[in-house]
Formats: structure tokens, sequence, C-alpha cells
């Protein structure tokens, strides 16, 4: 039994809070908010020369092969920061799907710009019928000669608005096909959907977009199986950004209130706050362990479906519950756009949609422990 | 990070599994679900209590964690936790967790070798029983108001007040007691530890019966109760810090969330095996999703136990510190919660208890009253949030 991190890991902790605390206050993110691009071009720059984007990559493909637990690390302190980036879209969702099904050739190419900071990818798998399940795709892909024509209408898509390439889940005749398709090609639309969040959800709407056969990632009617193989990682990091937020929320609700003075005193002396926090802070502290244990699972090839989903049921519930009494305890300030503990109150909305929703999850978990 | 146990310590589990698998098929049927109740409602229950006590004392299980020159091995934490969390998954008795969970730890630090001798070896063998005597009908989470006193005379000391809620009081050979021993004292200043027989002239033990009827709790008058002044343990008038400074024993709670995991795995099994409507009740998509939620606190609060035992053994002693509370209120909270979610998947069924027409030998019921012992006692759950507020969060205290 042991709970503590290498030293690298403390380090490499140190260095991304330090960046983001540098290049990346509450005010600049608020900024980026409220920008068409929704992320900074410059900052991205720089976190590739930092090496961040090349966390998942394995030493073959010109990684460092670190555990899956240093991209966690990463994802903790983004979430802290609050800091917008295609980091979660790119890095994460469509790096993992390159790495589970892309061919060598596709591996080599992608994975080393993505590591470059030149390439953004947004993975569109979601459509109208807003399912978890393969069952919710119905945009079609049709083979007419060298080429598939997709067509349907995919929905919130990260980052699609600011992507060069797409990776889209369309029906084949074989089943459900991921198809790597240019962002610009002819016949797609794309348009940003207005969040809670503020960020780059996307619609993507594909009329006749051509793809070349040779741009299947995998094999045709493969892509849901690729889908299925990475949603553990895939939830378990996106749990670990929002334990990231929840952390800071709590950090931050805890100073207002050492520092906030009614009836002649901190308003943290208040029993009632002190009950809320105690709250908040057990809600982080079983949260944050098992985040680190699941991440373990992962790097020690344990099966960990059921874990990963009791993980992102448990951080939904508890990141909603911090950052709810944050605003709460902040008072009226909590509630305006200059105070910072709304950014958490916002993405833990639109985080626990995305990579499953806690219905979905404890679901899992139910198959899991009673089918 | 690595989340196994070592080899030894797998061998070590499993010697304890073996034990208390083997034993629990001895328990009388008055035992029932074991807990305080099992233990101390009926004579069955507590002489079983008692046998397996003295075969843990013949074994050296019970003091393995005490310093060598106390007669223990000085076992880590982590195997203490191991014990604990095995012992509790049988729903075993044998421990008795007043006398070896806070006299003990406070006879290592304090006794003078008289003492050690004389009363940690019988707790060590598993033969003697302890009650408390912290708790007064005016002093609960604020026991530092308490009033019983203690006065010495010659020497003796000569007790006269008032206990209550001491669990086992019925029972239990001895008390360990906090009393006032400068009677001109206020608060924390002034009090003292003793050691004390119970049944001793001037003595009166009444039971508080639970809500469900059962005798764990009792309130004990002391009329010029004389014991002899070789029983104080410690300073005079320095009782209080001693109560503040018991050794670092496990105190993860992890027994709590073993024995939510039995009852989860028996929930399940209940629900896949129940027809209602023509259906399992495993289909039903309200029972799925309550008894998913059960596994995720009790994974969460599995591993924070195993997390405060680590850092404990590290030394981590502030983080633990809170952590324990956030343990104990999680922990005990979600007892209830688990008696309260699986009485209302039972429906109908739910309210009913032990006999042939309840489910699950109706120990969720009895859970669903018993468990509400568990956030009042030993630090209610609104005394371990001010707990957590104040070292966890750096909230002021307040006066």
């Amino acid at each position: 039994m042991d709970f503590s991190f290498s030293s690298d890991q403390d380090i490499l902790r140190k260095s991304v809070a330090e960046f983001l605390a540098k290049e990346c206050s509450y005010e600049t993110v608020k900024e980026i908010e409220e920008s068409a691009e929704g992320y900074k071009p410059k900052l991205w720059k720089i976190i590739a020369e930092l090496g961040w984007l090349e966390i998942l990559l394995p030493e073959e493909y010109g990684g460092f092969g670190d555990p899956f637990l240093n991209a966690i690390i990463i994802l903790e302190e983004i979430g802290k920061a609050a800091f917008p980036s295609p980091f979660f879209s790119t890095v994460i969702e469509c790096g993992l799907v390159l790495l589970e099904g892309g061919s060598e050739e596709q591996k080599k190419t992608l994975l080393k710009k993505i590591a470059d900071g030149k390439l953004i990818m947004a993975l569109a798998r979601y459509e109208e019928d807003a399912s978890y399940f393969a069952s919710g795709i119905n945009m079609t892909a049709e083979l007419s000669g060298d080429e598939y024509i997709l067509n349907g209408t995919k929905m919130f898509v990260i980052d699609a608005n600011i992507a060069e390439k797409l990776i889209v889940a369309a029906k084949t005749s074989e089943g459900v096909t991921l198809f790597l398709v240019d962002a610009k090609a002819d016949g797609i639309t794309c348009t940003k959907m207005p969040t809670i969040a503020l960020d780059n959800t996307c619609e993507v709407i594909c009329e006749n977009v051509k793809v070349p056969k040779a741009d299947i990632i995998g094999e045709p009617g493969k892509g849901w199986e690729i889908l299925e193989n990475i949603s553990t990682k895939i939830t378990v990091a996106k749990s670990a950004e929002m334990i990231g937020g929840a952390k800071a929320s709590l950090d931050m609700t805890a100073s207002y209130a050492k520092k906030r003075e009614q009836y002649g005193r901190p308003i943290g002396g208040f029993q009632a706050i002190q009950h809320y926090m105690a709250n908040m802070l057990l809600a982080y502290d079983t949260s944050v362990n098992y985040l680190y244990m699941v991440s373990w699972m992962i790097d020690e090839g344990i099966d960990c479906t059921k874990e990963a989903s009791a993980l992102k049921a448990q951080v939904n519930e508890k990141y909603k519950f911090i950052s709810e009494r944050g605003v709460q305890i902040h008072g009226g300030v909590g509630t305006s756009r200059e105070f910072d503990i709304g950014l958490f109150y916002r993405r833990a909305k639109a985080y626990e949609f995305m990579a499953g929703d806690t219905e979905h999850h404890y679901e899992i978990v139910a198959q899991k422990l009673l089918d | 990070m690595d989340f196994r146990l070592t080899e030894e310590q797998e061998a070590l589990k499993k010697e304890f599994e073996d034990f208390f698998r083997e034993e629990m098929k001895n328990a009388p049927p008055e035992y029932g679900r074991g807990g305080l109740e099992g233990v101390f409602d009926t004579d069955e229950g507590f002489q079983f209590h008692r046998k397996v006590a003295k075969k843990l004392g013949e074994k050296g299980w019970l003091s393995r964690a005490w310093p060598k020159d106390c007669g223990g091995i000085g076992a880590p934490i982590v195997e203490q936790q191991i014990f604990n969390e095995v012992k509790d998954k049988y729903g075993a008795p044998g421990v008795d967790l007043v006398g070896l969970g806070m006299f003990a730890p406070t006879l290592i630090i304090a006794a003078n070798d008289e003492q050690k001798e004389r009363l940690l070896s019988r707790i060590a063998k598993g033969e003697v029983v302890y009650c408390q005597g912290w708790s007064e009908p005016d002093a609960g989470s604020d026991l530092a108001s308490l009033t019983t006193t203690a006065i010495k005379d010659g020497d003796e000391y000569v007790i006269n007040g008032q206990k209550i809620w001491t669990t086992g009081g019925h029972k239990a050979d001895c008390m360990f007691i906090l009393a006032r021993t400068d009677p001109e004292s206020k608060r924390s200043k002034g009090l003292s530890v003793f050691h004390m027989d119970m049944n001793l002239p001037g003595m009166q033990v009444r039971p508080i019966l639970f809500m469900d009827g059962k005798h764990v709790y009792n309130e004990v008058f002391f009329k010029d109760v004389r014991i002899p002044a070789r029983d104080l343990i410690g300073e005079e008038n320095k009782g209080w810090q001693l109560t503040l400074d018991t050794m670092n024993f496990e105190r993860s709670s992890v027994g709590m969330f073993a024995e939510g995991r039995v009852a989860l795995e028996e929930l399940i099994e209940y629900v896949k095996t129940t027809k209602r409507n023509g259906k399992y009740l495993s289909e039903n998509p309200l029972v799925r999703q309550k008894i998913a939620r059960l596994f995720t606190d009790l994974e969460v609060g599995h591993t924070l136990a195993y997390k405060i035992a680590w850092l404990q053994e590290q030394g981590g002693l502030s983080f633990a510190a809170y952590a324990a509370s956030e343990a104990k209120v999680f922990g005990s909270e979600l007892v209830l919660k688990i008696a309260d979610l699986s009485t209302e998947i039972m429906g109908l069924y739910g309210g009913l208890a032990k006999s042939k027409w309840a489910p699950l030998n109706g120990d969720m019921v009895e859970s669903y009253q018993f468990a509400m012992g568990n956030t009042v006692a030993a630090g209610s759950s609104e005394i371990q949030r001010n707990i957590i507020a104040w070292m966890g969060v750096g909230l002021p205290r307040f006066k």
C-alpha cells in the first residue's frame, strides 16, 4: 500500500500548476471564454514545447511512455485553472482513438503532429438523440468507388470549430465506423452551440462529405469497439479534470470564508458554514483518493470498467455539490461574473454530461454487479 | 502509487479470515447480526463474545499493536486495519471496543508499571470487558462540562454523580471513568481518569432500552462509591489531556465499510432472486441506480479508510486526524443509508422485523434503527463536522 507520488510526478504537478498560475489567470480564462476560438494558440504552442501534449505517447511514437497517472496529474491542474484548451478533445479523446485503432501510418503522422502542437482534433460521436450508445449513431457513410459519402448531423462536438481534423463516427453497411475527416472539407458546416461552460461545443452537419477509404480508423464496422475500449480512460481523465475544479472551488471558498466578516467575525466561524465546508472537503477527499486508485488500476492493466464508472458518477455529483455550496458561501458576489467561483459552478454542470452522465455510469456499475 | 497488499499482509489476512470464518460457525442465534446489540442484549451473545475474546487473547492478536515493553509486537497500523476489516466483515465479536480500543492506549502512555502489569495483561488476554464512564445527562458533546466528582479521602477516592449512555454497563467487569477530582475546577481542568470495578457498593446500573427494545445502553449512578487511590491513571487533574493524547492506533473506520460491503452483497443476492410484478427487482432501473450508488459510496469510503491508515503509518497525523473524522461521519451515515435504501427496495417487506417473513433475516430493518446510534455515539456527526472544518479546512474554532 503506497499512496505517494514519485518525485518526478511531484515535479510535473508543480510545473503544470506554476505555468498555469502565471500564464492563465482566471481573468484570462474569462477572456478566452468570450473569444470565438475558445483557446489561446500562443499558450497551446508553449504547452506543446513543455511536453504536455505527448503525455500519452509510448516511446515508439516519440513519447516517454509515461504512466496514465501523469496525464491525470496534468488534467487535475488544468481543472484547477479552468484552463480552456483543446487538451481533452485532442490529446485525450482523439489521441486515445488513434492509439487504439489507428494504422501505423496514422499514428506516426498524426500523433507526432498533436504532440508538436500542430494539429487540433475533435471527436464527433454524439447526435441529436443524445445517446451514449451505438444506437444513437445515425449518420450514414455510403461507399461509392474509393470514397465514402457521409450524411447526417453530429452534435456536442468539442473543439470542432478550431480543429483541422475530425474523427467522425458513422454507420456503414458493416456497422459503426470511424472516419478521419478534414474539418474544412466540402459539405461540412460547423456551428458553435452556446453552453453554460462557454466552451467550444459545436454542431457539425455533413452533407455529401467525401472521405477516401484510406481514412478509416481501424476497420469498417469496428468503430464502436474502439470507442468502447478507450472509454474507461476517457471517463477517468474527465473525472480528473473535474476533481481539479472541485479542489479549486473548495480552496477559494475556504479562503473567502476566512476573510469575509459579518457580525464582527469571519463567516467561517459560523457552524452552518463550517458544516457545509466539512461536507465539501469530505466530498473532495473521497473522490480524489478514489481517482488515484482507479488510475493505478489502469496503469496495472486491471479491468476497472465498473470502478471508472463509479468514479465519474461520484465526481458528477460531488463537483456540482462543492461548486454549488461554493457559490452559496460566497453570497451575492459568488453569482457575479467578476468573482471566480462561477467558472467552476458552470463547468461542473457542463462536464456532468461529458464522457457519460450519472445515470449512464450508475447503469454500467449495475450491469457489472447484477447482470 | 501502489494499492496492493504485500505478500505478508495477504498471508496475515488469510490467517484472520480462517479464524473468524471458523469461529462464526459457533455463533448462537441470539447473537443475530452481531454488533453491540448482538454482544450485549442477551447472555448467550455475551458469552459468545467472551469465548472469542479469550481465543484472540491466546493468539496474542488483541495486543499485536502494542509496544514490546507492554506485551505487544508493535504491529504496523495497516496490519491492525486488516484485522479490523476482516473481523467486521464476519460481524465477529471478541474485541472490547472500550477496553482495547480506548482504555488500553491510555494505559500504555500513562499507567505505572504496577497498573500495566495488573490491568493491561487482563485486556491482552481477553479476560475483561470495560464500559466507558464519560457522558453525563448534561455533558454529551460538551464533555468537559461533566460534574461527577471523585474526591480523595485517605488512600481512596469517593465517587458521586451519574454517567449515561454506558454501552454494555450491565455486563461489563470494569469501567474507565472520567471524573472531577477538583470540585472547584471548571471544564477541562481538574478532571482525572480512573479504572474501577463494576458492582461496587453505592453503584446502580439501570437499563436504557434502545428504540427496538434491545438492552445495550445504561445509566450508572454513584453514591459515595469508594475506589482505591492506586487506580488513578496518570496524574490527578490531568485527565483531560490524557484523553486527547491516546496513542496512534488504527482509526480509519474501515470496519464500517467492510460491514457495508457484506450488506451490499446480500442485497444484490436478494434483488437477483426476488420477483415483483412479474420481474426480478434487479431489472428495475430505480433499484439498479440505488445499488450502483451504494457500491460507489462503499468504494470511495474504503479507499479513504486505507489512505488514513497509510498516512497514520507515515506519521501524517494532521491529515489522519481530520480524515478519521471524515471516515467516521461518512461510514456511520453510509451504514444508515444502506439500511434505508435496502428497506426501500424491499417495499412492504422493508418494515418487517426478524421473523420467517422478513427478507435478509430482518437485518436491515434492525440496522435502520441501530445505525442511528452510530451517527450519535463516539462524537456525533455534528461534532465530527466541526473537527473537519477546523482541522481540515482551517476555519476558526468557536469558543
